[in-house]
């Protein structure tokens, strides 16, 4: 027998040379995932010959004319106009007038913005209560046919949109959904409840039916069961499926394009409409594209914890 | 607390008979075990009286009214699953204030706060009331879901294999808690285990289930002394009883019908002059007594004795059955009376 070695191989143990090469390996991953984003933010806060300066300029003094010409709709004007106005009201009539433009009014993005927050979390929150109790129902009980219902509300999921986008398009004008926002929280539930029933329907399977059958016994009836045992140990897979929801609504482009226009456009379509408006404005496009990723990530931060664990939630059993 | 009882009552698993033609009562203040092997309709026959489960057949009755075709909630029983099925995101004393707080039962927090706190001081885990549920290590979990059933009143409790789960040192201390806990509230146990010891040390009755069907309801003494079959006979006693050929014994004043003849290893005499000729195969020698294994004729045989028992692996003896011991079943495994 030759002698032991001073370490045993073990899972848990990981050389300092591994850990080097993971440490390279991560770091060179994260740049390349967060330069894009980086310079994303950057942009924003660039002034228009800035950020399309050759070579890239990498420092560069900051401004909020990005976030100016985001919000407002202006006017090119000669110089002598502009003096014949008197000196400007505020900070950002300061900050147009330097390029020889006069605030005219609001821009529409706050709308879209809106429109996309309505939709985005209206459709969400739809998706995950419906796909919440569809879930529930299918792990529990008895249903008809319940590997073909299953299949059929996955296949839903496998066409792309822009092949039903037509159809949909035409029967949202008979019924007058077209361009609202009620339609397209309806659509996006639509699309997003096959995978929220198949995620939350993974969660609830994991979950023993002896805790509702405890509470049974003990006097609840099986909705008060189910809202006091089950749902409190869904909570991570709610979060986990809410996150994915929301990040197909929110980030959705092609139903947004063909189906809305005037009332219910969402953000998506309407970020690269503002490259046609008076030019390249780049500064405009990084500044919306920055605010339009906050949500997503303040979402994300918040449930970060939830989502950890849901995410790895039935790998390993405690 | 009350009268359960059982008519009639079968429930198939698509093919399968889990439970077949049961009857049974459970008499108030009792405590009943049902003894078996997996597969023997034990857990089935306690989701039926739940309401967990519902009968094909026949009907359950709890304190007189006929329950068959009550939903669970109403029927006032508790059950303790084999699993804890603790509430992970509640603390203990929570966890044991479910039942209390379920709608209908109106009670005051103070009421809530009393009985979780009495029924806790019994279980020894006071200490433990503010902990989550998660901190616990197994036996005290185990008690928790005990306690969980011990809150309430109910007309039955129905237990699960509730220690099967343990390590063997806290499984003889909960045996004997949970016996002490019956007597001093006077419950009414409906106990499901396949752990024979726990059968016999705890029960003021056992039934036997063999595939959904139930072999004998006795007293466990009874039960050892007299089992109405084979299968009975085997599942008590441990080491497990002899069954021998009836023809290959001397022994002339069997009844005629007997076919087979069970004796149990204590009635097992070794070393008598005109006894049938055994060779030892293992001694296990275990503090107070020992069991010896030996083959007779192609046979294995246990025989328990004392603690100095001087026979080793290989010996040659010979053995007899003690008189009166021996238990006369017929060709179909029947006892013979």
């Amino acid at each position: 027998m030759t002698a032991a070695p001073d370490k045993a191989f073990s899972v848990g143990t990981v050389s300092a040379r591994s850990k080097l090469i993971a440490a390279i390996l991560v770091t060179a991953y994260a740049l390349v995932a967060v330069i894009p984003l980086v310079w994303i933010l950057a942009t924003g806060f660039k002034s228009p010959p800035d950020s399309i300066s050759y070579p890239p300029k990498v420092l560069f003094q900051p401004t909020l004319e990005g976030y100016v010409n985001l919000f407002t709709s202006r006017t090119r004007q000669t110089p002598e106009y502009i003096k014949s106005l008197g000196p400007p009201k505020t900070w950002y009539d300061e900050l147009a007038r330097k390029r020889n433009m006069v605030i005219s009014g609001p821009s529409r993005f706050k709308d879209r913005y809106l429109n996309s927050v309505i939709i985005g979390f209206g459709s969400t929150f739809l998706a995950v209560f419906l796909g919440t109790l569809a879930a529930y129902g299918f792990s529990r009980f008895k249903v008809p046919l319940k590997d073909d219902l299953l299949f059929f509300i996955l296949s839903t999921r496998m066409m792309p949109p822009i092949a039903v986008a037509i159809p949909i398009f035409l029967m949202y004008r008979e019924i007058g959904l077209s361009d609202t926002a009620l339609g397209m929280i309806l659509l996006y539930t639509a699309v997003n409840v096959s995978l929220s029933v198949w995620l939350l329907k993974g969660f609830v399977d994991e979950i023993p039916k002896e805790y509702e059958e405890a509470a049974l016994v003990d006097g609840y009836s099986r909705l008060q069961a189910f809202v006091k045992t089950v749902l409190p140990q869904m909570r991570s897979g709610i979060a986990a499926t809410s996150i994915f929801c929301l990040i197909f609504a929110w980030n959705e482009y092609a139903f947004a394009l063909l189906l809305t226009s005037g009332q219910a456009q969402t953000a998506p379509p309407f970020i690269p409409t503002i490259i046609g408006e008076g030019g390249l404005d780049w500064p405009a496009v990084g500044a919306g594209t920055t605010l339009f990723l906050l949500p997503i990530v303040i979402f994300t931060v918040l449930l970060r914890n939830q989502l950890l664990r849901g995410i790895t939630f039935g790998a390993v059993r405690k | 607390m009350s009268r359960v009882v059982l008519n009639n009552v079968t429930r198939n698993f698509g093919a399968i008979e889990a439970v077949k033609d049961l009857s049974m009562t459970i008499n108030d203040g009792e405590f009943v075990v049902l003894l078996g092997p997996t597969g023997a309709g034990k857990t089935t026959t306690l989701r039926l009286i739940a309401g967990l489960e519902k009968p094909d057949r026949g009907t359950v009755e709890i304190a007189g009214t006929d329950v068959t075709a009550m939903a669970p909630t109403r029927r006032d029983v508790a059950f303790v699953f084999q699993q804890y099925s603790l509430y992970p995101h509640y603390t203990v004393f929570d966890n044991m204030a479910f039942p209390l707080r379920a709608p209908g039962r109106n009670l005051t927090p103070e009421q809530i706060k009393k009985r979780v706190h009495e029924i806790a001081e019994l279980l020894r885990i006071e200490s433990k009331l503010e902990n989550r549920a998660t901190q616990l290590s197994g036996g005290e979990m185990q008690r928790v879901s005990i306690g969980r059933a011990l809150v309430r009143q109910p007309e039955i409790f129905l237990m699960d294999e509730p220690l099967s789960s343990l390590d063997a040192k806290l499984r003889e201390d909960l045996r004997v808690e949970l016996k002490r806990i019956q007597r001093e509230l006077n419950a009414t146990i409906l106990y499901v285990t396949h752990d024979q010891l726990e059968a016999m040390t705890m029960a003021d009755r056992i039934g036997v289930l063999s595939s959904g069907k139930l072999v004998q309801l006795d007293e466990p003494r009874k039960v050892y002394e007299t089992p109405s079959n084979i299968y009975a006979a085997m599942r008590l006693g441990s080491p497990q009883i002899n069954i021998l050929d009836a023809s290959s014994l001397k022994d002339t004043d069997l009844p005629a019908n007997t076919h087979s003849v069970g004796v149990r290893p204590e009635d097992i005499v070794l070393g008598s002059a005109n006894g049938t000729l055994a060779k030892v195969l293992t001694v296990e020698h275990l503090g107070v007594e020992t069991v010896i294994l030996m083959e007779s004729e192609g046979r294995n045989i246990r025989a328990m004795l004392g603690g100095d028992a001087p026979l080793a692996e290989g010996d040659e003896t010979s053995f007899a059955i003690r008189e009166g011991s021996a238990i006369c079943f017929d060709r179909q495994g029947e006892i013979i009376s």
